[in-house]
């Protein structure tokens, strides 16, 4: 099985700080890798590198057989890798539908509204705020256009960061269904990122743990769940 | 009345002029949150490239006004577009992540190098162009024997603008490009994420501020029949204000800042002195600035989270 995301060794910093110590994660297609973690582990350093942002400063990251590690961040996304990133960052003055279609940009439209109409059958909820400005919408609503957006590109890789992040249990829930199913029915290979460590790793075929910036545990989701370790860090006391 | 109407239509045609200037620097200021200095002396550029392609063009035997007036419109674009790009290469590029005074220096930079550069290769002197549209569109006498009049080159200055103004805020609210610098202007990052060269972006941003300028330069051209190399610091400093006062940052902003300071400046010559025009012009400046420091259309920074 080769990865379809392999990253070897990845170190980066902030300045003199490092937050990425030497990482090795890889995610296969078909595939929901999740990587768990505390506040501050490097978690988010880690998707944001894999675009280049910061940039690896040591270590490979190659996308279904391409060197990716100094590519141009404009031009990873070409490559129909997508992320619903930390903090969603939806584009506040601009309406729903056209944040949407800033997602559609790396496809040049080919399949707009054929897109536009399977994201608002995923999500309703965005259909009837279409016309609104992203800025007005709720957290939950936030998450599910930047997950709509990401998805607008027709991506081989998705990229969520803490999709689960300050939203109310149930539109969690609604949020990670939505992820299990876009992978059974399309095989959608999906990157998790959670501190939400019960619910991704129960979704998830295979977890990583990080901690201060290095990978320290990985496995099987339902796997690592029964781990003593990771249930005391990560789902009794640890939280 | 009749002296009254005559200044409202003067004034809308300097108006003019000022907003199609005043939006390259609400644009640039939108998507790299800098002022670009050196944007009065791109439109001065802009006057002395038409003037050029204009005697290149009556050399060369094209004597039909309207064919001629055509050519130059997009000679001069073409060409100041240039400028706009490789200024935007040359001095605010290389500087982009580096602290923010850094940029607005090295456009004070290339302002002066722009003056310098015309001042050397086209030589001090104004440089005159005869009447190029004569006669008058409407003109009709008042009671007092005061004629009202609307000149062909006015017509000319004001349907122009408009309809540049408009093709240029549609490009902005309904193309990708328009969508990609917007998204740009509002989280860089984020655009890049979705696929957007955000330095092709902002080079097509001073590109479009460049060639909107140089139509700017011909009108000025056009109106005044004049150019020299220093226009473009006074014609800057005044759409700068007209961009402020609007809200920069705020695309109708610039159009209707524009607009206003032509008028303002235009009735303050009229009704008190000539000589302070300037001064009147300026002083709303430091009004807006002291009491409405987002401008008219401008938004506060405040954003929901």
């Amino acid at each position: 099985m080769s990865a379809l995301l392999s990253i070897k060794g990845v170190t980066a910093y902030y300045g003199a700080i490092a937050a990425l110590k030497g990482v090795d994660v890889d995610v296969a297609e078909g595939e929901i890798v999740t990587l768990i973690g505390a506040n501050g582990a490097g978690k988010s350093t880690l998707m944001m590198t894999i675009f280049g942002q910061p940039r690896a400063r040591d270590g490979l990251i190659t996308f279904d057989g391409h060197d990716i590690t100094r590519t141009p961040t404009h031009e990873i996304a070409r490559l129909k890798i997508a992320q619903s990133p930390e903090g969603r960052r939806i584009f506040g003055r601009m309406t729903v539908v056209e944040n949407l279609q800033m997602g559609a940009a790396v496809t040049k439209f080919a399949h707009y509204d054929e897109d536009l109409a399977r994201i608002f059958a995923i999500f309703p909820r965005l259909k009837e705020r279409a016309g609104q400005r992203g800025g007005t919408l709720s957290g939950g609503e936030q998450q599910m256009l930047a997950i709509g957006r990401a998805l607008m590109s027709r991506p081989r890789l998705l990229m969520l960061d803490e999709p689960s992040l300050g939203l109310a249990p149930l539109i969690a829930k609604q949020i990670f269904s939505v992820v299990e199913e876009l992978n059974r029915t399309e095989r959608l290979t999906v990157f998790l990122v959670e501190q939400n460590a019960y619910h991704a790793l129960r979704l998830a075929h295979r977890g990583y743990v990080m901690v201060n910036g290095r990978i320290t545990m990985s496995g099987g989701g339902r796997e690592l769940l029964e781990r003593p370790e990771v249930r005391a860090a990560y789902l009794e006391g640890g939280r | 009345m009749e002296y009254f109407a005559q200044q409202l239509i003067n004034g809308v045609t300097l108006g003019s002029i000022y907003g199609l200037i005043a939006i390259g620097y609400t644009m640039v200021y939108g998507i790299v949150g800098m002022i670009n200095f050196a944007h009065g002396d791109v439109f001065m550029v802009g006057g002395f490239l038409a003037l050029i392609a204009w005697l290149a063009l009556t050399a060369m035997g094209v004597t039909a006004v309207p064919v001629a007036l055509a050519l130059v419109l997009v000679l001069a674009m073409a060409f100041t577009a240039l400028y706009g790009w490789t200024v935007e290469r040359l001095a605010y590029r290389p500087l982009r992540g580096s602290f923010r005074l850094a940029p607005l220096i090295s456009a004070i930079g290339m302002s002066i190098l722009l003056q310098n550069a015309v001042q050397v290769a086209q030589g001090p002197r104004v440089k005159p162009l005869p009447p190029v549209v004569p006669g008058n569109f409407f003109q009709s006498e008042g009671a007092g024997g005061f004629v009202v009049a609307i000149s062909n080159v006015q017509v000319i200055i004001v349907a122009t603008t408009l309809v540049l103004m408009v093709a240029f805020s549609l490009l902005v609210a309904k193309t990708p490009l328009g969508r990609a610098q917007r998204a740009c202007e509002q989280d860089r990052k984020m655009a890049s994420l979705l696929g957007i060269d955000v330095d092709r972006t902002i080079s097509l941003t001073f590109v479009m501020g460049a060639a909107l300028a140089s139509v700017a330069g011909l009108m000025y051209l056009l109106y005044y029949g004049v150019v020299d190399f220093y226009i473009g610091f006074v014609a800057g400093v005044k759409a700068f204000t007209a961009a402020v006062l609007g809200g920069i940052g705020s695309l109708p902003g610039a159009m209707i800042g524009g607009l206003l300071i032509g008028l303002i400046e235009t009735f303050w010559s009229a009704y008190f002195s000539a000589e302070y025009k300037d001064v009147a012009a300026f002083s709303i400046l430091i009004v807006v600035l002291i009491f409405m420091p987002s401008g008219l259309l401008g938004r506060p920074e405040v954003e929901k989270v």
